[in-house]
């Protein structure tokens, strides 16, 4: 492993870490909205919410970035291909944070609803400072977990021509020969980086948790 | 993509259909009796054991699922593992799937009552005993919502393979798509069939979770 080949890998684990960053945190918000939709009084946006949830866990990643890449020009919108990739698994993610966050509002306990009624919270603010932060609180560790599994899924953006770390790792071994020691190493950087958003998590985790 | 077109090619994504099957079937049976191995080696196996093999699992459950199907099916030939490509990825879905179920029967396993396996002590149960009459079946029970959600993600893992040149139903139905320049239909027809076939075995899961609830002890 030569320091050349292992700065090409350095430079698409980079690639795959901004991807990957940029996708939970667009996926926090479209599930945010997503969650709020399946919570919401009408019957018609809780059913488009369960729709989304159930096709972006329902069909593989891989399908989904096949059906992006090939059919946004189609529809006239033609995006390279790492902006299809952050857009696939934005997508995706979102579907999977969409349903811990509602499991996380749905287990606010009660009884620190009420307390907020009772000192006269208006439902904006009962929601502002009661329900979003505890919910919050309640998902992170999950929304690390995802975290996780995103980083270790964006390796399918490869398959649409995006030279992460996975595809630049193929690259190599298609020159080098060497397929043994480069996946491997590719492996070692996917395994560092996830120790990295896992410990990153935990000292959130620390910081939130803080003001219980 | 036709009406035709999909009428003619219906043999072709039949036996894709089978194949993913083939891959997903087995590949989680596999990989639920692998897991389980590791699962009650770690139990037993006393605080060395458990370390290396909870050091492997980390490998295994931190990399991509595509990074180990290279290194089994493109670095595989270099030490003499020549498989083809179902083999191999019947092999690498099984080992994946074994690190995450191993996790989810370990949690099984500890979150049986103590007092259960006290009683089977009491009552003069030997640990071969307890283990196949009190800590499988409670486990079993416990763990079956993970073990449906597992298999649907195997389920989805399957397409990856595709990636490897295995002819499942990702691999066939992108080739009559590219066969016919009819990509975007191609993704269409397959985001359907997935979709179905993962709905109905949540379906079928939650089917079985509610035949299985009177078994569950208070």
């Amino acid at each position: 492993m030569t320091w050349a080949v292992l700065s090409l890998l350095l430079a698409g684990a980079g690639v795959t870490a901004a991807i990957s960053v940029v996708s939970v945190i667009g996926g926090l918000l479209l599930g945010i909205a997503i969650c709020g939709a399946s919570l919401a009084r009408s019957r018609a946006l809780r059913g488009c919410a369960a729709v989304y949830v159930s096709f972006f866990r329902g069909v593989p990643l891989l399908v989904q970035l096949l059906l992006l890449y090939h059919a946004l020009p189609r529809l006239g919108l033609d995006l390279p291909g790492i902006a299809a990739a952050v857009l696939g698994l934005t997508l995706c993610t979102a579907a999977y944070q969409a349903e811990t966050l509602r499991g996380g509002f749905v287990n606010v306990p009660a009884g620190l609803i009420e307390a907020g009624r009772i000192v006269g919270m208006t439902a904006r603010q009962i929601m502002l400072r009661v329900r979003a932060p505890i919910a919050l609180r309640l998902t992170l560790p999950a929304v690390v977990n995802e975290a996780i599994l995103i980083l270790k899924a964006s390796s399918l953006v490869s398959v649409v021509g995006v030279a992460d770390l996975t595809r630049t790792a193929q690259n190599i071994a298609s020159s080098n020969y060497r397929p043994i020691e480069t996946f491997a190493a590719a492996g070692a950087l996917y395994l560092l980086l996830n120790i990295v958003v896992g410990g990153a998590g935990a000292g959130l985790g620390r910081m939130v948790g803080r003001g219980r | 993509m036709n009406l035709e077109l999909i009428r003619a090619s219906i043999p072709e994504i039949i036996d894709g259909l089978g194949f993913t099957l083939l891959m997903w079937l087995p590949g989680s049976a596999l990989a639920l009796a692998l897991g389980l191995l590791v699962a009650i080696l770690r139990h037993y196996g006393g605080p060395a054991l458990d370390r290396g093999l909870q050091a492997l699992l980390g490998v295994l459950r931190g990399t991509p699922f595509l990074v180990q199907i290279f290194l089994l099916y493109y670095g595989g030939p270099f030490i003499g593992w020549d498989f083809d490509a179902p083999t191999a990825g019947l092999l690498g879905l099984s080992v994946y799937g074994a690190a995450y179920f191993a996790e989810i029967i370990r949690g099984g396993l500890a979150a049986v009552p103590r007092g259960h396996v006290e009683a089977a002590a009491c009552v003069g149960m030997t640990r071969a005993q307890t283990l196949r009459r009190v800590l499988l079946p409670e486990m079993a029970l416990l763990i079956l919502p993970s073990t449906i959600n597992m298999l649907i993600v195997l389920m989805k893992e399957t397409a990856v393979l595709s990636i490897i040149t295995v002819p499942e139903l990702t691999a066939v139905i992108t080739g009559i798509g590219s066969l016919h320049f009819a990509y975007a239909e191609a993704a269409f027809m397959l985001a359907v069939c997935y979709w179905g076939l993962t709905e109905a075995t949540g379906l079928l899961g939650r089917g079985l979770e509610r035949r299985l609830q009177r078994f569950r002890l208070a």
